[in-house]
């Protein structure tokens, strides 16, 4: 693979297709259809403005199925196609038979959209969506033909971006990153376009040293985090400080917040792959950010305020989805749907809209899905008016088995809540629920672990009141602490720990006709916990697990906790000190240079809350305890309605009698009444 | 309850989907241009669309079928949908680039499936040595070998389990119609029924040091009492002169 130098690419020296070299591996792969493309709404640039533009390179380290839907994506996929003076393809992470098939051929990583190498784009911008990708992220950067190492780049190479959920702890990627974007992506990517754009078409740009001017441009722009711009000092394990090696460079980088989701209705046009992926459906984001306030919680956490788009923008965007589109399904997305001010309006409005289903007359049934469902009767009262047909099974996330429990972690659910929610589900017809738990939480008691099968065996109770056939799966997953939550102090439950809790679960439920316990591995959360959590040292480590072939290890089959011990061990680094240890309110976070708009007093009086057993009101419905996330940035919550939406109790205070007693009306369908069918999905 | 065979072409990247992900893109193209679509009934409405038989993964073709049902009721209430020419090329422009449609029709006496009415296929394959660099083997003796022979053994994989069959009595022709940059075309008639015996198949028996470039299917054929016919002519059959296909590799 042979460098290519900007020179020529200004020259105006044709793009590359690969397809022809591309396309014989294709008879020897898996699933070939994960490397075509040829999406409707896909892009292809036009080579002739390849001048002077900015290409970006947009990849998601994980397969095609699980990355093509990702709407942070497409959203910035779309944007960067609209803007005349910079391009965007896509790319993901070759599962493993490809990859062989292109390191055998020197087939470089590709683009799906228009097959060109990677190394000719400007920036191979990555989306962190989970930690465990970050192996895949240095396969990415190898494949490209692009040194992994941030330092040995020079400007003969793209430059290497990531943004997403992840760069709110960006240090264990800080060594093979040039640049970190963080939080929303809108506004920013644009203004890094602009950066770059310059730089590429000034004269001096091929001149030793100049990619180091670029990077210290791109330092200032808000939101922007160049890891090599700053000093990182230690004392023995324990970070001093980081420090900017300029005046010009930010001391603290805040997140970006676009203030209205209402002026962004992207995606115009999702892409519909030709192969089955994941939530393979019109997703149409209906909110963003949520002030539940759940204390594990970090997308709750870094995604705040809440805002929520336009009903009626909501109604032109599913209807003209779908009828771009063609899909028969559409989800209403957010971290909390039930919570969206006009729900009740929203779904009926969809269903009771037979232009939805793209014809004149309704001819076929369209699907509502609303992910994260809220554990309440009026949430399973909105899934029942869905779910006519293919009536599977309904998910709830109480998270913990004790009332006590669920303070700490301020998911302030009532056993009645759940009850009510589970037989409101049970009486109209569904046979199967599933309950999502995690083990590990801080202060959790063997009675709290235990508390888990007692609901779960409620709830078959419950359910045996309406149908002998139930079933009640419940889903126990380890906690890892994640930065920029107020457990971000908390000393993460090891492995041993946490598989005795879940043998004691096993034990609990063994015998229990209608309970099906169902676990994650404690091993893959151990090392989860060590890429979440873990300082610029970590990189090294992460490095040599991907070297040593540790790729898809988000993948069961794929994932080995030996790769990450033996790198660990190999660098000198303690996995009990960066996992295992309970971190004191003075200690220097290896994030604490990163700001979620968060006030650190605020993150630390709500671990305190959380010790003490004390919840905390969601503030969207009630006065502002000044978390930092709208204050800092002079921004507000977007809300519809400023009271909480019926049976929306939790964290509210609310009282819940009315909760399941309030009707869902909807909309007369007009000519022929259309079959209604719905996936509820957590 | 109205039905509507279709006849289109699947060629170009798009051949590296399956036949699930090709009968989805036209269940989306349905919805897109709005053709009221019989759904069957129960708790799981599905649309009434059948496909004849699958064609591989990563083969393209000229002669791909499908039949579906439309709700009359749904057409009475003002819809003039079953205009063939526009619906033909709506739908054109509702599939992904290369599935086209290339026929239409809308009569509805048949009482078979496309799967049990059609017998035959003609497909047209590039062969080309297993290793890229070395020398072709003479595919043109082989060839004669094969036809000469009386019965033809493979052993092929389904369900975990071997079987041996003897394919001899499904190839009703094979020739070789011209030469490509490393190997030869070859055109085949195999027979679909008991089973329909797939070019690779056929390549397998050519011999392990050669393998298929290209695949595409050019006819599917229905023979009942000694005549032939198609499920569905194409008026215009101008996609299968050899040298297109020369340059499509």
């Amino acid at each position: 693979m042979g460098r290519r130098g900007w020179t020529a690419t200004l020259a105006g020296e044709m793009t590359t297709s690969l397809w022809p070299r591309i396309e014989p591996l294709l008879a020897r792969v898996q699933k070939p259809a994960r490397y075509i493309g040829c999406e409707d709404g896909m892009v292809v640039p036009d080579p002739s403005t390849r001048p002077g533009r900015v290409d970006w390179l947009l990849i998601y380290p994980d397969t095609y199925e699980i990355g093509l839907p990702n709407q942070g994506l497409q959203i910035l996929y779309e944007l960067l196609n609209e803007h005349p003076r910079s391009a965007a393809e896509r790319a993901y992470a070759p599962w493993g038979d490809m990859e062989a098939a292109m390191r055998g051929r020197g087939v470089p990583l590709f683009s799906v959209d228009g097959h060109r190498p990677a190394a000719e784009f400007d920036l191979l911008a990555f989306n962190l969506s989970a930690e465990l990708v970050y192996t895949n992220v240095l396969n990415c950067i190898d494949l490209a033909g692009v040194p992994v190492r941030a330092e040995r780049r020079d400007e003969s190479h793209p430059l290497v971006a990531a943004g997403g959920h992840c760069t709110f702890n960006p240090e264990p990627l800080a060594d093979f990153v040039d640049l970190f974007v963080i939080g929303d992506g809108e506004e920013v990517v644009t203004e890094v376009s602009e950066v770059v754009g310059e730089w590429k078409r000034s004269p001096g740009r091929a001149s030793p040293g100049s990619r180091h001017q670029l990077l210290r441009r791109l330092a200032a722009v808000p939101g922007v985090y160049v890891p090599s711009m700053y000093d990182v000092t230690y004392d023995g394990p324990r970070l001093v400080e980081v420090t900017p090696r300029y005046p010009d460079v930010p001391a603290r980088v805040q997140k970006r917040t676009i203030a209205d989701l209402g002026a962004w209705p992207y995606p115009k046009q999702q892409l519909v792959p030709l192969t089955e992926v994941v939530h393979d459906r019109l997703n149409v984001e209906i909110f963003r950010g949520c002030t539940r306030g759940c204390r594990f919680c970090q997308a709750g956490m870094i995604t705040r305020p809440v805002r929520e788009r336009p009903a009626a923008q909501v109604s032109r965007m599913v209807r003209d989805g779908l009828r771009r589109t063609g899909y028969d399904e559409v989800s209403l997305t957010s971290l909390s749907s039930a919570d969206y001010s006009g729900i009740q309006d929203a779904v009926s409005g969809v269903i009771g809209d037979p232009m939805c289903t793209g014809l004149s007359v309704p001819a076929g049934p369209v699907s509502v899905s609303l992910p994260s469902l809220r554990v309440d009767a009026f949430t399973v009262g909105i899934a029942n008016e869905l779910q006519k047909a293919r009536r599977t099974g309904l998910t709830f996330a109480p998270e913990a088995g004790t009332w006590r429990m669920r303070q700490v972690i301020n998911k302030l659910i009532t056993e009645e809540d759940l009850y009510g929610a589970v037989d409101s589900a049970f009486s109209q017809g569904w046979r199967r629920v599933k309950l999502y738990f995690l083990i590990g939480l801080p202060t959790e008691t063997d009675a709290d672990t235990l508390g888990i099968a007692e609901l779960a065996r409620n709830c078959v109770a419950v359910g045996r009141r309406h149908t002998k056939a139930v079933s009640v799966s419940a889903s126990v997953g380890g906690f890892v602490p994640k930065p920029q939550t107020p457990f971000q102090w908390f000393g993460q439950v090891g492995v041993a720990e946490l598989q005795r809790r879940v043998n004691l679960l096993r034990d609990a439920t063994k015998g229990e006709k209608g309970v099906q316990l169902r676990w994650h591995d404690p091993r893959a959360t151990l090392a989860e916990g060590i890429a979440s959590r873990g300082d610029r040292r970590v990189g090294a480590a992460i490095e040599d697990v991907w070297r040593a072939g540790g790729t898809f290890q988000e993948w069961s089959e794929h994932f080995d906790l030996s790769l990450w011990q033996a790198a660990m061990d190999r660098h000198g680094l303690s996995i009990e000190w960066y996992v295992e240890r309970h971190r004191d309110g003075g200690e220097v976070l290896p994030w604490d240079h990163i700001s979620a708009g968060l006030h650190r007093d605020f993150l630390w009086q709500d671990w305190q809350d959380a010790l003490a057993e004390h919840g905390l009101p969601d503030c969207r419905w009630t006065p502002c305890y000044d978390c930092g996330a709208c204050t800092e940035y002079g921004i507000e919550h977007v809300v519809a309605s400023s009271v909480a939406p019926a049976g929306g109790s939790q964290g509210t205070g609310q009282d819940l009698a009315t909760g399941g007693a309030v009707p869902v009306t909807l909309l007369p369908v007009r000519g022929r009444m259309p079959l209604l069918t719905t996936n509820v999905a957590h | 309850m109205s039905r509507v065979r279709i006849r289109f072409a699947k060629l170009g990247k798009v051949r590296w989907t399956s036949h699930r992900d090709t009968a989805r893109m036209w269940e989306r193209a349905f919805r897109r241009v709005r053709l009221p679509v019989a759904y069957s009934q129960g708790f799981s409405p599905r649309p009434r669309v059948s496909f004849g038989l699958a064609l591989s993964t990563g083969y393209e073709s000229v002669a791909e079928y499908l039949d579906v049902e439309l709700n009359d009721d749904l057409q009475d209430e003002g819809n003039a949908l079953l205009d063939l020419e526009s619906l033909s090329a709506g739908l054109s422009a509702a599939l992904p680039e290369g599935v086209d449609v290339l026929a239409m029709s809308a009569d509805n006496d048949r009482s078979l499936s496309l799967q049990e009415e059609v017998t035959v296929c003609t497909w047209r394959l590039a062969v080309g040595p297993v290793d890229p660099g070395s020398q072709l083997p003479d595919i043109g003796a082989r060839v004669d070998e094969l036809l000469a022979a009386e019965s033809i053994v493979i052993t092929r994989t389904r369900k975990g389990r071997d079987i041996v069959e003897n394919i001899r009595p499904a190839i009703l022709e094979l020739r070789q119609v011209d030469e490509t940059s490393d190997g030869v075309w070859l055109e085949c008639e195999l027979a679909t029924q008991p089973r329909s015996l797939r070019p690779t198949e056929l390549v397998l028996a050519l011999g392990s040091d050669v393998e298929e470039r290209f695949v595409r299917r050019l006819y599917q054929w229905i023979e009942r009492d000694g005549a032939r016919w198609e499920p569905l002519a194409v008026p215009l059959a101008a996609t299968d002169a050899p040298h297109a296909l020369e340059r499509a590799l």
